[in-house]
């Protein structure tokens, strides 16, 4: 992992100083609301329903054993005992008081962690593919390029009041686990014919009122250019963007009105005049990055793993652990886990004080210490024994984290939604429990299969059902909730967008017509090994509009 | 919202967050702000919804931020939120919290 | 208004000319508009010439001409606008441009260290706060900066990795150190 040397601890300490002199003004009305608001967005500080909401960043989601549990202190301090995990791979605290905000900046800087850019216009939280340095597929690891990013990001002088939010997703394998054609910029790192480090460069895709796919903009840019490719795409959107109407201000739009083609040509034009004499990447200094990020001393004399299998064997809720939960690791003898934060009837994404703790303990006796957050609300222990396993998996047990249902149908995606959120026009989490409680039955899951649910309370789309297999959308009709849905979004490397597959349904209403639709799934599929995403793209929406409305017309 | 509209003939209170904590408050007759929206100060028509929204814009600088006239709904000796999302912020989130959350109520 | 810069307030000698009005002899701050528009007359004049960039004006067609101004002022109207930056970074870094860079319109103090990174170094503030925290150099600011801006040769560089950056410290009331005086005055 990253650590901090005098220089990072200095300037985030400079930062909790200035940011505790801005909520001093506030408090004493020397700064109006109006003026602290994007002040306070600029470090992570949202007014919502019943408190204020801190979001902590998690740099491209990872964290070590010993921010976990100061992450579970603050939890057990300042907020009510417990934290939810986001999309965004950070952490949100609902609870949070202003005038306790920086002490918990402060406790936060002692672990190497702040909320610096986790709101407001400016270049948010870098994002990465949460299995990077651990999965078999991995080509090249993401993180010291997050990491050089969101160094470069930080207080940036230039890009701190854009149009609008502005994020950065990497991955550094075939498989998209960060959903990056779906971010403002998605970097996938690769070596060009040449063997030569380098980047395809994807931009202006997103989600929200408008859902768009990112147009790729360079199928290979040399590492030494990252930053000052990156100033040329910003630049272009600060200065261009549209800053009239904040429902069209997001580079998508930019892009959309000026073609691929244009924008293509201006960024290289923009690029191209760019003094690199600063800008420039220079590979030692890569390397020194690379060296927090190299592989943990992993016990390489593999001879098998005898109670990983008799556990197997012989436990049938482990062996479903293993079969949903573990994924390949690049070194021999190792696996990743996933920490379900969905366990059946749940919160999706949250996490009590207790059990940041025990995750933490875990992380540090079995994981090297690390932990990742998912975009997808869930935690990974990335660099687990196989042999260790079935202790992992027992103290999970323990901890109330062992769900083993990663990928399934009750792994469902949930923004906060009305519950907690003040741009929320419908409650997302308590359609997440209910369909959770509806699909609980373990068996049902399985023969499922992969199924990927998202929801969203407004169309911000945190809860990304555009690209959820089945997406579900809260909106506001006439005072009462009511829920779109979308069939056949993706967010992987082969992205698409959810098509809306006809009228609303009520609170009431929605979990039927999701089990209809999951019924048809099953009928129209060719075999237990077309999952419902191959199976919707084979026979398009006709089945399920048939199903879902045929008795209503 | 369209929840406002519908319900544009219905009493008002006023509500914020508060400045220092953020918790949920209403404007009592008083002045002061509390908890509890059954000690709000309830404004009926035009005239006294103009008259309470002015008073209660004098303590954005310092005390609460946020300001809302919400329209509620008189049940018996209850009052109510008519809409749904101010019926959440007057009883917190409808779904259940973890049990040791309630120790730092 | 009083202009910031350097260490403290001074008054301002600049005037802007209505686009309308005939310049008088003095110095004189005309719009885009009327610099391209007056471009020979303008530039044959024995006087100081200072340009106005209204919010969203690019410098498309000022190119050659930026070292004729001995001030540009880009103009801030809404304190989340934060298109004069790119625009500042490029007169600095991009064209070269030495004159005095004002920054003008609705600015908290939170940005005066962006501002001043970017290369503005005076200020015309309308903000009461903004103000007063200038004048009492009460500003707290982030002296450590994770890229390179338009203040090269000023900030050092710890070298630890090639893109760090530390303000130089000695400034008003423990505030900000403007560095150059700017030109024009």
């Amino acid at each position: 992992m990253y650590r901090y040397d005098e220089f990072d601890h200095d300037l985030v300490r400079e930062r909790v100083a200035e940011f505790s002199d801005q909520v001093a003004r506030r408090l004493s009305g020397e700064l109006t609301e109006d003026q602290f608001k994007p002040l306070r967005l600029m470090n992570g500080v949202y007014l919502q329903l019943h408190a204020y909401m801190l979001r902590i960043a998690v740099p491209y989601g990872t964290l070590s054993s010993r921010q976990m549990r100061k992450l579970a202190h603050i939890a057990r301090t300042y907020d009510r005992d417990y934290g939810h995990f986001t999309t965004r791979q950070n952490l949100q605290f609902h609870w949070a008081k202003l005038e306790e905000v920086p002490k918990i900046l402060a406790e936060l800087a002692e672990v190497e962690m702040h909320c610096i850019q986790t709101s407001g216009n400016c270049i948010r939280n870098i994002s990465a593919d949460h299995f990077a340095g651990a999965s078999a597929d991995e080509v090249i690891d993401p993180r010291p390029y997050a990491e050089i990013l969101r160094q470069w990001s930080s207080l940036h002088p230039e890009f701190s009041l854009l149009p609008r939010k502005f994020k950065l997703a990497l991955i550094g394998a075939p498989n998209d686990r960060a959903a990056i054609q779906v971010h403002d910029i998605g970097l996938e790192v690769k070596r060009n014919e040449a063997g030569e480090l380098g980047f395809a460069v994807w931009v202006g895709g997103g989600q929200g009122r408008t859902p768009m796919i990112a147009k790729k903009v360079r199928d290979f840019l040399p590492e030494a250019d990252l930053i000052a490719y990156m100033e040329a795409i910003l630049r272009i959107y600060n200065q261009q963007g549209r800053r009239d109407n904040k429902f069209k201000a997001r580079i998508k739009i930019l892009v959309h009105e000026m073609g691929e083609a244009e924008m293509k040509a201006a960024i290289e034009k923009e690029f191209a005049a760019i003094d690199e004499t600063n800008m420039v990447l220079p590979r030692d200094a890569v390397e020194r990055i690379e060296r927090y990020f190299a592989p943990p001393p992993f016990d390489t004399r593999f001879n098998g793993a005898p109670a990983f299998e008799r556990a197997r064997e012989t436990d049938r809720d482990f062996a479903s652990f293993v079969e949903r939960n573990v994924h390949p690791h690049k070194m021999r003898g190792y696996a990743i886990a996933t920490v379900s934060l969905k366990p059946i009837g749940g919160t999706p994404g949250d996490m009590t004080s207790a059990q940041m703790d025990a995750v933490a303990e875990i992380a540090e006796q079995y994981s090297f210490d690390e932990v990742r957050v998912s975009h997808e609300q869930n935690l990974v222990l990335p660099h687990v024994k196989l042999e260790d396993l079935p202790a992992v998996y027992a103290h999970l047990r323990g901890a109330q984290l062992a769900t083993a249902n990663y990928g399934l149908v009750t792994d469902i995606i949930a923004c906060p939604g009305l519950d907690y959120c003040s741009l929320a026009n419908a409650r997302s989490i308590p359609i997440a429990q209910r369909l959770s409680e509806r699909f609980a039955d373990p068996a049902r899951q399985r023969d499922i299969g992969d199924l990927k649910i998202k929801i969203s309370g407004c169309i911000n789309a945190c809860g990304h059902h555009h690209v959820g297999h089945i997406g579900i959308l809260g909106v506001d009709r006439k005072g009462e909730e009511f829920y779109q849905i979308t069939l056949g979004g993706s967010g992987d490397e082969t992205c698409s967008i959810g098509e809306i597959v006809g009228k609303g349904f009520s609170s009431a209403g929605v979990i039927d017509a999701v089990e209809t639709i999951v019924d048809t799934y099953l009928r129209v599929r060719q075999s237990a090994d077309e999952n419902f995403l191959a199976a919707y793209r084979r026979v398009g929406e006709a089945p399920f509009q048939e199903a879902l409305y045929a008795h209503a017309a | 919202m369209s929840a406002k509209s519908q319900n544009s003939d219905l009493p008002l209170v006023a509500t914020a967050n508060d400045l220092r904590t953020g918790a949920v408050v209403y404007r009592s007759p008083g002045g002061a702000w509390q908890r509890d929206i059954a000690h709000a100060e309830i404004a009926e028509g035009k005239d006294a919804a103009a008259d309470l929204q002015q008073r209660a814009e004098a303590d954005l600088a310092v005390r609460v931020a946020d300001l809302a006239l919400i329209p509620i709904i008189r049940d018996g000796a209850f009052v109510r939120p008519a809409a749904l999302r101010e019926i959440i912020r007057a009883t917190g989130p409808t779904i259940e919290l973890p049990p040791s959350s309630q120790l730092r109520l | 208004m009083p202009i910031f810069k350097g260490h403290g307030f001074t008054p301002d000698h600049w005037a802007l000319a209505p686009d309308d009005a005939p310049l008088s002899g003095g110095r004189a701050v005309v719009s885009k508009v009327r610099f391209l528009a007056e471009r020979d007359a303008l530039t044959a004049r024995n006087a100081p010439l200072g340009l106005i960039l209204r919010s969203g004006e690019s410098l498309d067609g000022l190119e050659d001409d930026l070292d004729r101004f001995q001030l540009i002022v880009l103009e801030i109207p809404k304190y989340t606008d934060g298109r004069a930056y790119s625009t500042a970074r490029l007169l600095r870094e991009r064209y070269k441009y030495t004159g005095e860079l004002r920054a003008s319109g609705d600015v908290l103090r939170d940005q005066i260290m962006f501002l001043h990174r970017v290369g503005f170094d005076s200020f015309e503030v309308t903000h009461e706060g903004t103000i007063a925290a200038l004048r009492d150099g009460k500003i707290k600011l982030v002296r450590n900066h994770y890229q390179a801006a338009a203040r090269e040769g000023e900030e050092s560089a710890p070298g630890r990795r090639p893109w760090l950056r530390v303000s130089p410290r000695g400034v008003p009331g423990d505030a900000l150190d403007m560095g150059i005086d700017g030109g024009g005055i």
